[in-house]
């Protein structure tokens, strides 16, 4: 078997030499070509490759920056961040949602509304994007959560900052609230300011306020890993906290005007004259905005907005009132300032006024009449029938201009957005409506009746330039701006619109006069808070026939006859001479201006420049003649 | 040092032991500065130059003599794997003896072109038809077995060994171009008898984008590690890839990813020359070789040896298909070294044995 010829072993030899001959090219040439391959790799695509290892595991994390805080002038809080634990997750790591909350169920308290929020945001949300399960984890929860995290893909753990307003409703209407960040606003907004932020200023100061108060956002690069999960941080650019607010609002004068008002609708704007800074904005009834931030349940979205007294409602910045005899404080200027009108000659007032050619009695508030009426008694005994002279001698377009020099039917330019501009009615606009301005129309426009609209705030601005002597000083809510890391401050410059345009100053001096007889002789219809006054107000009370407020929304039939009252107006000023305080308060189907609003307003001035709140207005009182 | 009477051949043995310490490095980056890993590695480098030493004092003939026992051994052995596994009811590729776990595949590695090599040198070569029908047959059914375990890597190193032999044995071109034609024809077939993730890999090699996150994910990371090496490379346990788990099996199939990511193309270079050093020197010895059983072993073993090392990098490198061939020497793991170790102990004993004989 092993019998070989040797002829053949040098055969086989050679051929075996051969072969091999053979496959040692072959491998010389793959491995040649190997060669090549990493050259390739490593050299000519390593910039490529280069880039996808970054991009593999680096990640730019975006750190929110903490929103700048809301005070009220004495520094009180208004608007804060807390901490919270949220429980988030990223539907695009998880295999199984369903299993994975059925795990989480028994690590964490997950109720019903938490699952339906999650599961909405599921359906509307990328699948990439952190989702909120649940918020306001204890610490108890979270720390059973950060000891299982390893168990669980596409779980996060956050400590989250959250909006937070301590004080609950108070002063909502001009804070405002944030929430989630919508659709459209995601249109609107530059999407690289807002990396990681969830929530946006909505209304109020955190609207218009939102750029001040957002801050930068920070940057961590940071290593992950394949499953995602951050390990070290490369590179950190720190968050640039939002700048905090501090108010002209005092929130123990709103406090205070808020619990005066009670349970009644209607608004409080107190203002500091020289200066425009509103002291007070109060719209009641108010609301809570803390449900708001991580987005409201619709039961109680519902029972806000079907709320028959409209909480939603911003009455002090939007609400359309008749300003009624309150207008009577600017129109007695007009009938010094205007030469239609002889101020100095008394008339006959028999309680009632008709127009030449017309049977259509107006009536006097006061059946029998207020008998002969100068300027000053007509002003301070709130005398209708003088204004109807009034108003027919200056006839409606003279009528506007003059108010319209005090701000009315114009947006005040307030720092908050949406604001109503009122109405200032004139033939023109009568006209452009397609309708006749009637001769009527004029007369009860004396009287603040007809279709003259005020908002509570074009009141108080209005009042406010009386007070300071026709300088009209523009309402301000936010009084500095204040950088919390360096401690800069920023103070707001209180900006100026155009004086009233006076002929003579004498004539507004008297007209003040004429106002503080309102409150501090016994003929004034506001004497039941002037009388035991330590200092001089000036004031007139208005009572106005119920119109429809804005949004156009009617009062339910059914909850009439209380709504069908008079809405119950009072404007005023303190101390007359060296004013601090400008006031208007309307308080809606309160009755009369003199005994519902004028006491809310004496509080707040008492409050302002007695720094306390008085005894008992009014209750052990004079017996009041003038009761308008 | 007689190097010739301790029967080693210091060229392959310097080699071998280079290799070895730049995996101890490697493996303590790639398994993310494991100690324990490491030591095992080197435990078992211990072991697989202690096996070597031991088989290199064998003289060829007792490995001629032995191998057809060592093959017939072994296919029992690869069919009791099968059997536990039908039992189990799932992958089985080792046998657990109580004090370690050994697989038959490994064995076989080595048992197939023993045998093809003990049996064709029986006769004069070129082989008659029916001897190669025969051997082919021989190489064949292991191979299968093998690849049924699964583990295709394996089957096609028991594959390619037998092959070696069998081309080295001086089989005509006709043959060859015959064989071809009948496994191009065969390949739809062997296709059927794949798995499906054998199949995906095979497929995703030719379009590894195809499927970023799903069986192109591999390749992809890999590729990414061995490019971002650069020509300096990252320097030794800076590979990201590996120690953010981008990479798949970073100390075992993958360990060249790592590799090449820490030491660029330089290191890259120097690791391909040290095993093309290997096989070159393992061709010599099987060229200077006396008579048909050890050239044709000596032969088979360089070219099998080869083999591994290049389908690992070619893996790696994105130029073939992933087959779990782990790379010789540098990857942790178990029986594999040892085997190596084996091969280059029967190489050393054809070697040195050599000139003795004559």
């Amino acid at each position: 078997m092993l019998n070989i010829p040797i002829k053949d072993h040098f055969r086989e030899s050679r051929l075996f030499n051969a072969r091999l001959t053979v496959v040692a090219t072959v491998v010389l040439v793959l491995i040649l070509a190997l060669f090549l391959r990493l050259a390739y790799l490593q050299v000519f695509a390593h910039r490529h490759f280069e880039t996808l290892s970054q991009a593999n595991r680096v990640k730019l994390l975006p750190i929110p920056p903490p929103r700048g805080l809301i005070l009220d002038r004495h520094g009180f809080i208004l608007a804060q961040n807390y901490p919270v634990y949220t429980l988030e997750i990223i539907p695009e790591q998880v295999d199984d949602i369903n299993a994975l909350i059925e795990e989480l169920k028994q690590v964490v308290n997950l109720n019903e509304a938490d699952l339906k929020n999650f599961r909405k945001q599921l359906r509307e949300r990328p699948r990439f994007e952190n989702l909120l399960l649940r918020s306001h984890l204890t610490q108890e929860e979270a720390a059973r959560v950060a000891v299982r995290r390893t168990y669980f893909s596409g779980v996060e753990l956050e400590a989250r900052l959250q909006r937070h307003y301590p004080l609950a409703g108070l002063g909502v209407h001009f804070l405002g609230y944030v929430a989630r960040i919508n659709e459209q606003e995601l249109e609107r907004i530059d999407k690289a300011a807002y990396r990681g932020m969830r929530h946006i200023g909505k209304l109020g100061v955190e609207l218009s306020y939102e750029k001040v108060l957002l801050g930068q956002v920070g940057f961590e690069k940071v290593e992950t890993n394949a499953h995602g999960r951050s390990l070290r941080i490369l590179e950190r650019i720190a968050p640039v906290a939002g700048k905090n607010l501090q108010l002209s609002i005092d929130a123990k004068l709103q406090s205070l005007a808020e619990q005066e008002l009670g349970k009644r609708r209607g608004a409080v704007i107190a203002m500091d004259p020289l200066t425009g800074g509103v002291l007070a904005f109060v719209s009641t009834p108010t609301y809570d905005p803390n449900p708001f931030v991580n987005g409201i349940d619709p039961d109680s979205y519902h029972a806000l907005l079907n709320d028959p007294d409209k909480p939603l409602i911003n009455r002090a910045l939007n609400g359309l009132y008749a300003p009624g005899s309150t207008i009577k404080a600017f129109l007695g200027l007009a009938a010094m300032e205007k030469g239609e009108f002889d101020a100095n000659k008394p008339i006959t007032c028999p309680g009632w006024f008709t127009l030449p050619g017309s049977s259509h009695q107006f009536r006097d508030w006061k059946k029998a009449g207020h008998g002969v009426m100068n300027l000053h008694d007509a002003v301070v005994q709130s005398c209708d029938v003088y204004f109807y002279k009034l108003a027919v001698a200056m006839e409606i377009d003279a009528m506007k201009k003059f108010l319209a020099a005090f701000g009315f039917g114009k947006k005040t330019s307030v720092d908050l957005q949406n604001e109503s501009e009122g109405l200032l009615p004139s033939v023109e606009w009568k006209q452009a409506r397609g309708q006749k301005w009637y001769p009527g129309e004029t007369v009860v426009v004396g009287i603040g009746q007809g279709p003259i609209l005020v908002t509570p705030l074009q009141l108080a601005a209005a009042t406010a330039a009386l007070a300071n002597h026709g300088v009209r000083p523009k309402p301000q809510l936010v009084r500095a701006i204040v950088d919390a890391k360096t401690g800069a401050v920023r103070e707001m410059p209180t900006e100026f619109f155009t004086p009233i345009p006076l002929k003579d100053k004498q004539h507004l001096d008297i007209q003040i006069q004429n106002l503080v007889d309102v409150v501090h002789t016994n003929k004034g219809t506001a004497y039941r808070i002037g009388y035991n006054a330590p200092y001089k107000i000036a004031g007139k009370t208005g009572t106005a026939q119920v119109k429809s407020i804005a949004q156009g929304q009617a009062y339910s039939e059914k909850l009439t006859p209380e709504r069908f009252r008079d809405h119950a107006l009072f404007i005023s000023f303190a101390p007359a001479g060296d004013p601090k305080v400008a006031v208007a308060v309307i308080v809606e189907n309160g009755g009369h201006g003199s005994s519902a609003a004028a006491p809310i307003a004496r509080k707040l001035m008492d409050h302002v420049i007695l720094g306390k709140a008085p005894t008992a207005i009014g209750e052990a009182g004079p017996a009041i003649e003038n009761e308008e | 040092m007689d190097w010739q009477r301790l029967h080693l051949d210091k060229t392959l043995l310097f080699a071998l032991l280079g290799l070895a310490v730049i995996s101890l490095f490697v493996v303590y980056s790639g398994s993310a500065k494991d100690v324990n890993a490491t030591l095992g590695h080197f435990m078992r480098l211990l072991l697989g130059f202690a096996v070597l030493i031991m088989v290199a004092q064998l003289r060829p003939e007792i490995i001629e003599r032995w191998a057809p026992y060592i093959f017939i051994g072994g296919m029992l052995l690869l069919m009791a794997v099968l059997t536990i596994g039908v039992i189990g009811k799932g992958a089985q590729r080792w046998l657990n003896l109580g004090l370690f776990r050994f697989q038959p595949s490994e064995l076989m590695k080595l048992a197939v072109p023993m045998m093809l090599a003990w049996f064709l040198a029986r006769d004069t070569l070129p082989p008659t038809l029916l001897r190669l029908a025969a051997a082919f047959f021989m190489m064949v059914v292991p191979a299968f077995m093998i690849m049924k375990q699964p583990d295709l890597g394996t089957a096609l190193l028991v594959f390619g060994a037998g092959t070696f032999v069998l081309f080295l044995a001086g089989i005509r071109w006709r043959i060859i171009l015959l064989l071809l034609t009948a496994s191009v024809i065969a390949v739809p077939f062997a296709w059927n008898h794949l798995h499906d993730y054998q199949r995906q890999r095979v497929l995703t090699m030719f379009n590894p984008e195809a499927d970023p996150l799903g069986t192109g994910y591999h390749t992809i990371q890999a590729m990414i590690a061995v490019g971002s090496g650069g020509i300096y490379g990252k320097g030794w346990l800076n590979s990201s890839q590996a120690h953010l788990d981008y990479l798949p099996e970073s100390s075992t199939d993958f360990i060249f990813a790592v590799f090449a990511e820490e030491f660029g193309l330089i290191g890259s270079l120097l690791l391909v020359a040290i095993y093309t050093l290997i096989v070159a020197r393992s061709l010599l010895i099987a060229y200077l070789a006396k008579d048909t059983f050890t050239r044709l072993l000596a032969g088979s073993l360089s070219l099998t040896f080869f083999l591994s090392f290049f389908v690992n990098m070619g893996m790696v490198t994105g130029i073939l298909p992933i087959v779990g061939i782990p790379l010789p020497v540098m990857s942790y793991g178990g029986t594999s070294i040892v085997t190596i170790m084996t091969t280059f102990g029967i190489l050393m004993s054809i070697q040195t044995h050599r000139k003795i004989t004559e």
